[in-house]
This record gives structure tokens, sequence and C-alpha cells, in this order.
């Protein structure tokens, strides 16, 4: 089953599957943020077009998508951050489901349990350290009840240990059934957590396949590392 | 709460019924204004009252829904002029003040569906131009004899111990329904989307807000409060001059009130309001070195209080005033 075809930037056609986890790598410039908000809606393809579930959803805008089971995490996490870590999450239960949700209080809490943020539901989401910023962006994401997640450079700015725990928590959302398409440059978070990986450069596909080969095949190693064998 | 299985969800505490309390309390002298400080307090009262709408609903507008309008005195000058048309056509002017107050819910829906399509300094200054269109249009009627204006004359068949009296009591309930409108629209699922667009719309969007409808029901609701402060405003001021309802100084004094109250909180738009109606009570008679003054005091908030006196005041309280928001825990059991 194809998930869509999303043809962005020189000709890049990239279909995702049903359950895949799939890491899109590139140095800066490659045109994975470009790609990725055509993906989201936030801009418009001059050609080609984005299909999500089977349904051609190019015409349609973020909020319509998201309704349609598309949720993305931001680069900068922006929580809003006038309202509690709960009340965040319960906007996205509230807002970002085609069918209500039947009790969205329970919903937003459970969410928050899932991604190790009910300790701090109350607090103010601007007082959230980095990582918890991002989990916060994940939880958001997940009220929406997502059946495709997309992240944006959801690694940047952590250590190793809160890469690992990201790591763990996506692994563990990509288990309980949602696709995952992960935009990232840092390689070992894509190595440890996609099952396949998508290498892009100057708004090309180089190489597409299982990460391990894809790192290690030599257009890969030029493009990202600069290196000629 | 069973509604909840495991969880105990609240919203507002003590701070916020001492603040119903404080309310109701205001409320209560307020309405007893012209039985013991008389005519002349009763006006005073209504100007209150009109500046506490005026700044709650452009910080509902600019505060909330992000939408900086400097041509709110479209929809204030609008009412006013309309009450003045329908007094004329033989209606009760109480019943033109309700009419135009509807009128401008329906003005502001009209508004919102072309208006909505810009943001920023493009909105802002469309709304200055609706309103300088709306003011020029009037000053072609006849009736209003361009800046010379005309008065609410129908008012005279209540005598003026009734008048004063109707027109506060008036003000009152109007302000009471609009605040608690709001507020219940805060506290409601659009609320929160509300919330989310003032602290980020492209977060608001990608989590499927629908900004254009949410950002609608604020701006006819601002446009409905707006309308009614303008009607309410000439049936204490009975004289209707084009300028004095279309003026940029609403927009200032609006400004003024919310930026020093602190935007983005109801509570700071009330408090802008009060402050602004005393520096008015006891300054208001130097001419231009009130407006001088005025312009100094909004300098010295932006530059020490940029988040206004509830941005301070806030903070301090043990608990929400106006709670918007929710406080979840685990039921131990």
């Amino acid at each position: 089953m194809s998930f869509g075809e999303f043809a962005v930037l020189q000709d890049i056609s990239l279909s995702v599957g049903a359950g895949e986890i799939v890491g899109v790598l590139g140095p800066n410039g490659a045109g994975k943020t470009t790609y990725m908000n055509i993906l989201t809606g936030a801009l418009r393809p001059t050609t080609g077009t984005v299909h999500l579930l089977g349904e051609d959803v190019t015409k349609l805008d973020t909020a319509q998508r998201c309704h349609r089971g598309l949720a993305q995490t931001h680069q900068i996490p922006k929580p809003f951050s006038g309202m509690t870590v709960f009340e965040n999450v319960l906007v996205a239960v509230n807002h970002g489901r085609s069918a209500p949700a039947h009790d969205p209080i329970s919903v937003a809490w459970t969410v928050l349990e899932d991604t190790g943020l009910a300790h701090v539901a109350n607090r103010p989401a601007e007082t959230l350290g980095l990582l918890d910023r991002k989990r916060l962006e994940l939880s958001r994401a997940l009220g929406t009840n997502p059946k495709v997640l997309l992240l944006d450079e959801i690694g940047g700015g952590l250590t190793d240990a809160e890469g690992d725990a990201l790591v763990d928590l996506i692994r563990s959302i990509h288990a309980s059934g949602v696709t995952i398409v992960w935009v990232e440059h840092i390689m070992r978070l894509l190595l440890e957590g996609c099952s396949r990986l998508v290498c892009m450069a100057e708004g090309e596909v180089l190489a597409d396949g299982d990460p391990h080969t894809v790192v290690n095949s030599q257009q890969v190693q030029v493009a990202y590392f600069g290196a000629s064998a | 709460m069973t509604a909840h299985p495991g969880l105990i969800v609240t919203r507002g505490g003590r701070t916020a019924r001492i603040t119903i309390g404080v309310i109701i309390m205001a409320a209560l002298l307020l309405a007893a204004t012209p039985a013991v400080l008389g005519i002349g307090a009763s006006g005073r009262a209504v100007a209150l009252l009109v500046y506490i709408l005026l700044a709650v609903m452009w910080n509902a507008l600019a505060g909330f829904a992000g939408l900086v309008s400097i041509g709110q005195t479209l929809f204030f000058g609008m009412a006013a002029y309309t009450t003045i048309r329908f007094a004329d056509a033989g209606l009760d002017p109480y019943l033109a003040i309700l009419l135009s107050i509807a009128l401008g819910a329906l003005l502001g829906w009209i508004v919102s569906l072309f208006m909505l399509s810009l943001s920023g300094g493009e909105f802002a200054i469309g709304m200055w131009v609706l309103s300088s269109l709306a003011h020029l249009s009037v000053n072609l009627d006849p009736l209003i004899k361009g800046e010379t204006g005309t008065s609410l004359i129908s008012l005279n068949a209540y005598d003026i111990a009734t008048r004063s009296a109707l027109t506060l009591w008036l003000a009152l309930a109007i302000t009471l329904v609009v605040f608690v409108t709001l507020v219940a629209l805060l506290r409601s699922k659009t609320g929160a989307a509300i919330t989310a667009i003032r602290d980020d719309e492209i977060g608001a969007r990608s989590i499927g807000v629908d900004v254009m409808r949410t950002k609608r029901v604020v701006f006819v609701l601002a446009a409905t409060g707006t309308a009614a402060a303008g009607a309410l405003w000439l049936a204490s001021a009975t004289n209707f001059q084009p300028r004095a309802f279309f003026g940029i100084q609403w927009t200032a004094y609006m400004l003024f009130m919310v930026l020093v109250g602190g935007l983005g909180r109801i509570e700071g738009a009330i408090i802008g309001a009060v402050l602004f109606f005393l520096i008015e009570t006891y300054f208001g008679a130097f001419g231009a070195w009130y407006v001088i003054g005025l312009g100094l005091v909004a300098v010295l908030f932006a530059l020490l209080l940029p988040k206004g006196l509830w941005g301070w005041i806030g903070p301090r309280l043990p608990g929400e005033a106006i709670p918007t928001g929710y406080l979840v825990e685990k039921s131990r059991s």
C-alpha cells in the first residue's frame, strides 16, 4: 500500500508505506525544510502532488491535513506559552481530530502519560527545558490522533543521553502504529531510530534504502561528509 | 469527577471566587450610583463602563486574536450614527441602541469576510481606512449636517433622572453580558484555540485549529462590544458629532488602556480602563498637558512594565483571577 507520492523540488518522488519509519537525511541546504513544508501544507508546490492515505491533499491547508491524520513537530519547539502543558495537548485533542474525542481530558492526560510529561502537566509550558519541549511537541502531535507523523529536526540541540531518550519515545510512537517521516541532520539518531533512510542533497534524492547501506554509499559519503574516496 | 475516570479537574479556585465577589460588588456599587451620587456621577459611571468595554474588546482582538486594529472606531461611530438614525425614524432611543448593537454585530461579520484575509499592518491600516470611509459617508448625511452634528433628541421623552439611571443600568447590563460572553468563550474549546493562536499561530494551524473561523468569532464579538460602547457613549453624551466618535483619539485610548493594563489578559484590560478613567477624571482638565501626560505614562509602562500592570500582578496571585485554564491531577485511589 502506498501512502502517497511526494513530488518536490527537483523531481523528488518519495512514497512512504503504512507503518514505516523513514529518516530523511541531508546536509544544510539540501531542501529538507522546504520538502517538509510542502508535506505539511505550509508551502504549496509549484508542480506535483502530495497524497495522504490515498487522497490528494495538495490543495488542503495545514489544519485540513491535520484532520486527515497528518501531524508534525516543528524544528524549534514553540509551546503555547500562555498555557499549561496539559492545556497545550488539550487544544490538539479538541481541534486536531476529524471525529471529536469522547472524553478529551482523559485522552490528553493519557498522551502525557505516554510521553512522560504527566508529572509536569500543570506547569506553564514556557518553563519546560528543551527535551521536555520536544516531548510536548510530540504530545501535541499525538493529541491529534495522527496516522502519519512528520518530525522536523527534532533531535537538534540535545545531549547524547537526551537524544537516546527521544529515540526511545519515537520508536514507541512508531510501535503504536503511527507512520513516521523523520527529517534530521543528526545521522546517529536516524540510524538508531529508522528502518529506512533517504538521503537528500541539493534538492534530489541521492540514496534510499537500508539505513547503513545508504550511509555507507559513495554518493552519500561525498555529499554529506565532503569525503572523496 | 466521574466524567474523567481517575482524574481530578479543577477550573478556578479561591482567587477566582474572590474576583467574582469583587465584580459583583463593583456592579452593585455602579448600579446604585444614580441613587447615591446623583446624575453627574452616573454619567461618569457610564464613561467608566464604556472604557472597560472598549479596552476588553480591543484586548480580545489584539491580545488574543493578534488582530491589531486602529479602526475600531468604525463600529463605535457607526453604532452611534445608526442610533441617531433609528431614533430619528421614531424608534424609542433605548430600542435604537439595542438595534444598533445588533447592526454592529452584522457589520462586524460582513467586514470580517474580507478584512481577515489581511494581516499585520495591512489589517491595521485597512481598518482605519474603513473607519475613515464610514466617517466621511456619515458626514454626507443631511441629518448630520457634516461636522455640525445632531442630538439624540428623543431621549428628552425621559426626564433627566430617569434617563441617566436607565442609561447607566443599560451600560452595566451590556458590559456584564459582554464580559460573561467573553469569559465563557475563553473557557470553551474555541477559547483555548484563541489562546493558542495568540501564542503561536503556525503551531495552532498545525494541530488543526481553524484559524480563520476562530479569528472571525473574536472579530465579530469585538465589533459588537465596540458598537455597544459607541451607542452607550451617545446615550450619555446625547450629542453626535462625527469627529467625536470616529476620531483617532479613541484608538489611542484603547491602545493606552490595553498596553498599560497588560495585553492578552482580560484582567489587564479592565485595570487599564480603570486607570485611564482615574487619570482622565483627575487630569482631564489639563488639556494638551493631559494628553502629553498620557503619552508619558504609556512610554514609562512600555519601558518598565512591558507586560502591563497585570503582567506584574497576575503571577503574584495564588491562582487565576479569571480562570480560563485547567488544573489536572490523578485522583488518589
